[in-house]
């Protein structure tokens, strides 16, 4: 028999281990012979572990699974109480366009062999027969913006790479996803790090780089684990060719080191503090050569772009907004997990269908979408398309397209007090508004807690000059959870002095 | 206690095994730690001379990164999600209850060297919070029952 059982962080975090040794050990007291593949998650979290097992018609789901449903899969499957259909057939799946995470949870993330069987390296063999220009092009063509959070075109930052002059090109990748409710990162890095290296590589062709590096969190042990071992598959291969090394980094728990300078200067073994700009990173990133900065998402979807051509990809996706996004669905969501989509559904359709509303049953209070510097938007909101530019129209970002459901019990004074210690927690230090705004943030909205109503000029004001004035956007992008908080919660802010003592 | 001459000929081993690297100073840092526990004192002059920085500047690495600690932890370390996704799923109220079984607060040790508590931002497993590490094994779904697992 045949099973697949997620090597995902979350399925491992809900048991994937367990269920593969009682499969082990089930399959030995009966005497049959087993093949347990680690697969990625297909990215329905809420059926995590989600056992497969393969059958003459389809490979059938069974979750979520747990060490006592485990002797029931060498019986009748038909009649199995976690049993679930053909997983392809799965309604979660079928709704998706799935271009970037097409092979996540189907193929043995570290087979290259099967990776090329479903479709990987097309995109890298094609590049190689195109000059430079050609190639830049095709990715500018597509329209792929960076995911990273800032939305950047990537072709145009490959552009600038490409035609800088330097003795020593670098394809930085990165792979720092601090967001709170993303995970998209690390579930393509644990499922198809082979898409993420021939991403690398074609950028490498297309800016003449010579060295890549993906910084990966701390956090994600498993993502480092695999990218690890398929860098030295794809090197033994020859995959990366003569031109191109590649070396994972790991970084020490600062979520500040997402930010691209900082993330440059702890590569290079300093504080990661954040740099001025200009230079850009492009002309003078990792030891002052010309750098290539990319998200993960962003380069793991290039491949896909080179097998299929650009138009294929941008025929996806809504205004400026082309192509597919992966969006992560976290927080209080009865179904959670990663759907790939074209961009233009609305927050509600996001929340209410694809999510299906809460997990405690209770209504949606609000839903943070772009991470910890992103707004709470309201019910109010749910008909904004999801799109870099319609987001940014509701004072409002998409970020890493991650999307956090509270129900009613969520107190927005609270999530707006978190977002300010937060920032303080994480301030890199380099510059005043968002060092010390911070911290007077927090003071401030205290005062509001304490029903000290006079306070909330003061905090709009301190979020404006945290805004203009900040370096980065760790302080410049605080003020979107605080001051969405404020504007659609105010009742959350209003506290009597009375109840407040 | 460790035994300084160990304690220097371990780190002279790291710093040739990472010899070549472009900034080398992270995954030195890291070396140093998964080796010791902890970055001790004594290396941070003798990490300083191999990759010409000052100490200063060694330290000052240290102290940014959260990662890095400058004396031993408890014997198992806890971290407990306090990111948004997870206190949607009511982290705060699990810390609250965890703390109050150790007695303990963020960053402390319990008395007895047995547990370290730590925040973290964010595990990656934000549709299952909320999250947890404990001694590096990942945990959703977590409750106050956390605790049970550094018991010993
Ligand atoms: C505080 C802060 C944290 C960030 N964290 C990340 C991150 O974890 N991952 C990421 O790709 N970009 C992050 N960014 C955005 C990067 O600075 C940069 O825009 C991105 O890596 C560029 O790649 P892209 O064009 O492919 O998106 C962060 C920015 C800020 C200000
Ligand atoms: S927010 Fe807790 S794991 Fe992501």
């Amino acid at each position: 028999m045949k099973f697949y059982v997620p090597l995902d962080s979350a399925a491992v975090a809900l048991g994937a281990e367990e269920v593969v040794a009682a499969i082990i050990a089930e399959a030995s007291r009966r005497g049959v012979a087993v093949e347990v593949v680690r697969n990625g998650s297909r990215g329905m979290v809420w059926l995590e572990p989600l056992v497969e097992v393969v059958t003459d018609s389809g490979r059938l789901g069974f979750g979520p699974l747990t060490v006592a449903d485990v002797p029931g899969l060498f019986g009748d499957l038909a009649v199995h109480p976690k049993a679930l259909g053909m997983v392809e057939e799965l309604p979660w799946m079928k709704g998706q366009t799935r271009l970037t995470f097409a092979r996540v949870g189907v193929i043995d993330p570290l087979s290259l062999a099967e990776y090329e069987a479903h479709g990987g390296l097309a995109g890298l063999r094609r590049a190689q027969g195109m000059d430079r220009a050609a190639i830049v092009a095709e990715v500018t063509e597509s329209g792929l913006r960076g995911r990273g959070g800032a939305g950047f075109p990537t072709g145009i930052k490959w552009k600038t790479v490409s035609e800088a002059p330097g003795a020593h090109k670098y394809i930085v990748c990165n792979a720092d996803e601090g967001d709170s409710a993303t995970f998209a990162d690390r579930m393509l890095m644990e499922g198809d790090p082979f898409c993420l290296i021939e991403g690398m590589a074609i950028a490498g062709l297309a800016c003449g780089a010579t060295k890549g590096f993906v910084y990966i969190r701390s956090e994600y042990p498993v993502a480092i684990r695999i990218m690890a071992e398929a860098v030295r598959l794809a090197r033994e291969a020859g995959v990366l060719g003569p031109q191109l090394d590649m070396e994972i980094r790991v970084g020490a728990g600062a979520y500040v080191c997402g930010e691209e300078t900082s993330l440059l200067n702890s590569l290079e073994g300093k504080r990661g503090v954040v740099r001025a700009k200009p230079p850009l990173p492009a002309l003078q990133g990792f030891m002052g050569q010309p750098t290539v900065v990319n998200n993960v998402i962003s380069l793991a979807s290039v491949p896909v772009i080179m097998a299929k051509g650009a138009a294929h990809y941008r025929d996806f996706g809504l205004g400026r907004s082309r192509g597919t996004i992966p969006l992560q669905i976290a927080g209080n969501a009865r179904f959670g997990g990663l759907y790939e989509c074209a961009f233009g559904l609305t927050l509600g359709q996001i929340v209410d269908e694809i999510a299906g509303g809460t997990a405690s049953g209770r209504p949606v209070k609000a839903v943070q979408v772009g991470g910890p510097l992103g707004a709470y938007h309201p019910r109010s909101q749910f008909d904004t398309p999801f799109g870099y530019e319609e987001f940014a129209g509701k004072d409002g970002l998409i970020g890493h397209a991650g999307l956090t459901i509270f129900d009613d019990t969520a107190d927005m004074l609270s999530q707006a007090r978190f977002a300010m210690e937060f920032c303080a927690i994480e301030s890199c230090g380099k510059c005043t508004p968002c060092r010390i705004g911070a911290v007077r943030g927090v003071e401030t909205i205290d005062r509001l807690a304490r029903g000290d109503s006079s306070a909330i000029p003061i905090l709009t004001d301190l979020c404006n000059t945290m805004k203009l004035g900040s370096l980065c956007a760790l302080g410049g992008f605080t003020p979107y959870p605080v001051m969405s908080a404020l504007t659609h919660f105010p009742d959350d802010f209003a506290r009597s002095k009375e109840a407040a003592e | 206690m460790l035994d300084s001459a160990v304690t220097a000929d371990r780190i002279a081993e790291i710093l040739e095994a990472h010899r070549g690297l472009e900034g080398p100073l992270l995954p030195i840092l890291h070396a140093v730690q998964a080796a010791f526990g902890h970055v001790p004192q004594s290396a941070v002059p003798q990490i300083a001379k191999a990759l010409s920085l000052s100490k200063a500047e060694v330290h000052g690495v240290i102290s940014f990164y959260h990662d890095f600690r400058e004396a031993p932890a408890g014997r198992h370390v806890l971290k407990l999600c306090r990111a948004e996704a997870c206190q949607a799923m009511g982290a705060d109220r699990v810390a609250g209850a965890v703390k109050a079984a150790l007695g303990i607060d963020w960053h402390e040790t319990t008395p007895d060297g047995r547990v370290t508590l730590e925040p973290v931002f964010c595990l990656g497993l934000c549709a299952c919070g909320p999250a947890a590490m404990v001694d590096g094994r990942l945990v959703g779904r977590c409750d106050e029952g956390i605790v049970a697992e550094v018991a010993k």
